[in-house]
């Protein structure tokens, strides 16, 4: 659906489905070029939709591929990239990495059930303020038209009255903290390994 | 119906679960082996590339990979329709006889030999390699840790890894062998014929000397006329890397042989669906349900069914072997001319048959002159589409059927493994077992555990493999139950 | 339990392959010195100990489990449960146990799926589109099977786990230290490693262990290994275009794969710090590759035919995604 329809629908006092599922989309902004358009946006007062959230990299070329996977196992709906336009990175070509990334993610995102359209590259320069703001706003309808993606924990939350997520929870979980000292070892430090 | 239930009591994957039914005058009147689990190998493999078909499923069973590995190189081979050089084709062999030595050894002193060399009516406790070790003295032990260790050195020169070789692709080997790792493996093979030389040897004087013993192997409850499975070379001798699969009547009369291609002209698997595996038979005779004799198709593909499939060995003193066999389990032959073997338990012997002639193979191979050229691998030209392979893995015929798309990416797979050949025939020794010893409700206590026991233990079951699922050794835990229920004895070992 | 008794120590291979147990056996004269530091209660594969004895134990009385394999029934979980209360540590055994393993690929499937494909094979006779039946009304009574999970599972996201063994299987080597070490902490002449320590491993990755050349990391092409006429012995592999997973994978095995010029698969789990396997993977794999123009990327990265199975080919399961969509979204029991 796209931004005008949405927009059309609201006026006239239609909702349909679509209209309901508000993406939740992460993303991951570079300090010198991206970040900067979208506080551009933001003084220039430029509408675009409330769905992405915002994180700072210092360079799109620090994106692990770790953090795109756990935003999708955390719940997020789709994950977008920005950076620097090819050619000029702050730090000259790490964003060719990120590039690169965004490409071999995309196909075995793919291979797992996860739409390319889920996760997608946009370059922008500081001065792209108004641009970015219409590329979130497209990226954020293409999502809503795919759904929501609701990457589930786990499918059965207990076996035979043991509460798995209180077992998982137990190793440490997914917040990566070390896990609770066990009364068995009091000697032994505990360290977070997975 | 009474009820006798063989559940573990605690529920536990790796048990073979047996329900024992009896009629109203207390006599057996069905008895069901299930196995419990399942992995879905012919599925999660959909999608790969089938040059990571060999390491991929080498971990449908760790103790007998490399029969997984060389199945699915030939698959891959064929998909390709890819001929690989002759050195790679000797490398495949000499590693897989290396592993037959110390599977078939592994077999026999730890697993099967226990039966017979410390006896079927002595305790469980005493019953494993120890009580083994006990009787034939702790030299012995050296050296069965010896031909493994051997088997294993051997398998990670030409495989890369002792556990899970990773070197045979489409087309050939990764790799080839030094003159320096050649030499080493010569003297390991003329070490291993010696070696089995003295396990035959043990046979000898442990069971049948032993009248007993002999009595035992030769009784009927043990005896099964089922139709017979094994590769054959050009010759009709045992091979266990290559050739054509044959088939023998248990009349003596060779049915026919086929091509790995042609598989599914002779075999189709019968599904129940209280267990997760499932029953194959042979096509030609058709599932006539859980009897044997020529009328059923039901087949055993074990070591002595290829002995009874085949027309020799074809190394020397293998053959001499192979004829002494037969000359004295089967001094008469069948209708159909062959002498044929069907007392199972003698698949203990024919187990040490064969690891005498994969030793002698050993030497034939690691001695022929090519076998340290550094020309391993043809590159496949031909787009890949589809294609069969089939070894003689440890416990039977293994077969690996692939289906790919223009690039090579499996899209089916079909896997018919070792013990799921055996299936039936297991569940009818149970059966045959439980008749034997349970009348009018009354039940033999030892006895019925121990014959239980020997009856699916002679086909060294890896369950792993069969159903792509577990493997190894059979806990199993008889839990005896009134008709109302009520625990009134529990029997157990391995668990 | 009187303080001079051995401690206790249990074998357990879940949904395994029996790799395991043989990598143990395979520590070969070793196995002595283990039977007589440890009174084995329970190792199916090899010795007798009976699982009801298991359940009679106090709590905590077995000091050290091993278990192999994964977590693919009802079965296995509740033994893993009953394990890990009657036992003091609880070791992850192997990949199975650790990330899932290769049969962790199953994840891409739903159950369903896995099951119709199984009992509907080109040589399976199934007219009537049978599926195994957890109870099944036989005509003398009810049948019962273990349930298949809609998952796997690894250990520890069904029991807390103290530590950590990796490989596919761990080399014998490696276990025969990680034995003797444990041997040592529970008599006290050595170091109790840290709870949650990997054990039987490096600190690194496959690549230091290698010994392989390394010349230039830019990969201009990702080759599959039949087409490769002749491998150089000596080059690193992933420099020849092979898709090698070394550069994530940790040390341990002593790089063996390679050395017979097999790409290194993965097997011995994530390197220290990794989080998520395949996510280290398509990051070392995309930072080497040269090209800079996407449709050059893509040509590069078609190179790798498969690219689930080359990053989560053993560790799909203890992933942070831990399965496709399809396990999930058409499960409809």
């Amino acid at each position: 659906m796209s931004v005008q329809t949405a927009i059309a629908s609201e006026t006239t006092g239609t909702v349909s489905q679509a209209t309901t599922f508000e993406p939740v989309i992460i993303g991951f902004t570079c300090n010198w070029c991206s970040y900067r358009a979208a506080d551009l946006a933001g003084t220039a007062r430029t509408k675009y939709p409330p769905n992405v959230r915002l994180i700072r990299l210092m360079c799109s070329g620090r994106l692990d591929p770790t953090f795109v996977l756990k935003a999708f196992a955390e719940g997020a709906d789709a994950v977008l990239l920005t950076g620097c336009h090819p050619g000029e990175c702050h730090y000259i070509e790490q964003n060719y990495k990120a590039l690169r990334r965004y490409r071999l993610l995309r196909r075995t995102l793919e291979g797992m059930g996860i739409e390319p359209a889920r996760i997608q590259l946009v370059w922008a320069s500081a001065a792209e303020g108004v641009r970015l703001a219409g590329e979130i706003a497209r990226v954020t309808e293409e999502v809503r038209a795919l759904g929501p993606l609701n990457w589930p924990k786990d499918l059965l939350a207990e076996v035979d009255g043991v509460d798995l997520e209180a077992a998982w929870a137990a190793t440490g979980g997914d917040s990566g903290d070390p896990p609770p000292e066990s009364d068995a070892n009091p000697d032994a430090a505990s360290e977070a390994t997975r | 119906m009474e009820r006798i239930t063989i559940d573990p009591v605690t529920r536990l994957e790796g048990h073979g679960k047996i329900e024992i039914f009896l009629d109203p005058d207390g006599e057996v009147a069905n008895a069901y082996f299930q196995i419990p689990e399942l992995r879905g190998f012919e599925r999660f493999c959909v999608g790969r590339p089938v040059e990571e078909m060999p390491t991929l499923t080498n971990r449908i069973c760790g103790v007998c990979p490399e029969a997984h590995h060389m199945a699915s190189a030939k698959a891959a081979d064929a998909v390709y329709n890819v001929d690989p050089p002759r050195t790679a084709k000797l490398l495949r062999e000499l590693l897989y006889s290396a592993f037959y030595v110390t599977d078939h050894t592994t077999h026999f002193y730890a697993l099967g030999g226990p039966d017979f060399v410390v006896g079927p009516d002595a305790p469980a406790a005493e019953r494993n390699i120890l009580g083994v070790l006990a009787k034939v003295g702790m030299e012995v032990g050296g050296q069965v840790i010896q031909a493994r260790k051997n088997g294993h050195n051997v398998i990670e020169m030409i495989g890369g890894r002792k556990i899970h070789p990773a070197t045979a692709v489409p087309g050939g080997m990764t790799h080839g062998i030094t003159e320096e790792q050649r030499a080493e493996i010569e003297k390991i093979g003329r070490w291993s014929i010696d070696f089995a030389q003295f396990s035959l040897g043990i046979f000898d004087q442990i069971v049948l000397a032993n009248d007993a013993y002999k009595d035992m192997v030769l009784s009927d409850g043990y005896t099964q006329r089922t139709y017979y499975m094994g590769l054959i070379d050009p010759n009709g001798k045992v091979n266990f890397y290559d050739g054509r699969v044959g088939i023998m009547s248990p009349e003596g009369t060779r049915v026919g042989t086929y091509a790995p291609a042609e598989y599914r002209d002779w075999i189709a698997e019968h599904v129940e669906p209280w267990t997760y595996l499932k029953f194959p038979y042979l096509k030609k005779v058709g599932w006539q349900g859980f009897v044997d004799g020529v009328d059923s198709g039901v087949y055993a593909a074990t070591p002595l069914s290829r002995l009874n499939a085949a027309d020799g060995m074809a190394t020397p003193l293998a053959q001499a072997a192979y004829e002494r066999f037969y000359a004295t389990l089967a001094p008469r032959p069948e209708a159909g001319g062959k002498r044929i073997v069907h007392h199972q338990l003698a698949t203990h012997w024919a187990r040490l048959v064969e690891l005498l002639y994969a030793a002698e193979r050993m030497v034939e191979l690691a001695t022929d002159p090519e076998i340290t050229s550094p020309h391993v691998r043809t590159v496949p030209t031909e787009t890949p589409n589809e294609g069969v392979g089939v070894v003689e893995a440890p416990r039977g015929t293994l077969t690996h059927h692939y289906k790919t798309d223009e690039r090579g990416l499996l899209t089916a797979v079909n896997l018919i493994v070792g013990t799921t050949n055996n299936y039936a025939p297991m569940s009818m020794s149970i059966k045959k077992a439980a008749e034997s010893l349970i009348h009018k409700g009354t039940v033999v206590h030892q006895g019925l555990l121990n014959r239980v026991e020997m009856a699916f233990r002679l086909y060294d079951p890896c369950f792993g493999c069969a159903t792509h699922s577990l493997p190894g050794e059979m806990p199993l835990q008889v839990a005896i139950r009134d008709s109302e229920g009520r625990v009134i004895e529990v029997l157990s070992q391995n668990c | 339990m009187s303080p001079s008794a051995k401690p206790k120590l249990a074998i357990f291979g879940a949904a395994s392959c029996g790799g395991c147990d043989v990598a143990i056996v395979n520590i070969h004269e070793h196995i002595v010195d283990v039977a007589n530091a440890f009174d084995i209660v329970l190792w199916p594969t090899v010795m007798d100990g009976k699982y009801s004895d298991i359940e009679a134990l106090a709590d905590g009385e077995i000091a050290v489990t091993l278990v192999s394999g994964s977590m693919r029934t009802d079965e296995t979980i509740h033994l893993a449960r009953l394990l890990r209360r009657k036992s003091q540590f609880m070791v992850s055994f192997g990949s199975c146990a650790g990330e899932g393993c290769i049969p962790g690929l199953a994840n891409l499937s739903s159950r369903q799926e896995i099951l119709d494909t199984a009992f509907s094979t080109p040589s399976t006779d199934n007219p009537e589109g049978l599926r195994p039946s957890w109870e099944f009304g036989a005509a003398e009574g009810v049948l019962h099977l273990p349930e298949f999970e809609p998952l796997l599972r690894t250990l520890d996201q069904v029991v807390d786990v103290d530590y950590t063994i990796p490989g596919c299987p761990p080399e014998s080597g490696q276990i025969w230290a990680a034995l003797e070490a444990v041997v040592k902490a529970l008599n006290g002449t050595g170091p109790l490693p840290p709870k949650g320590s990997v054990l039987g491993a490096g600190e690194s990755t496959v690549c230091d262990e290698c010994g392989r050349k390394r010349d230039v990391k830019k990969i201009g092409r990702f080759v599959r290994i039949q087409q490769v006429a002749e491998i150089d012995p000596e080059l690193c592999l992933l420099e020849q275009g092979l898709p090698c997973n070394g550069p994530a994978t940790r040390s341990g095995c002593g790089a063996l794969c390679p050395a017979a010029s097999a790409p290194c698969i993965g097997c011995y789990g994530a390197a220290p710090g990794v989080i998520d396997y395949g996510a280290r993977l398509m990051s070392a794999f995309a930072s080497v590759v040269d090209a800079t123009e996407p449709a050059e990327i893509d040509r590069v990265l078609d190179g790798i035919a498969d690219p689930v199975g080359q990053f989560y080919r053993f560790s799909l399961a203890g992933s942070l995604l831990r399965s496709g969509r399809s396990a999930w979204q058409s499960d409809g029991e």
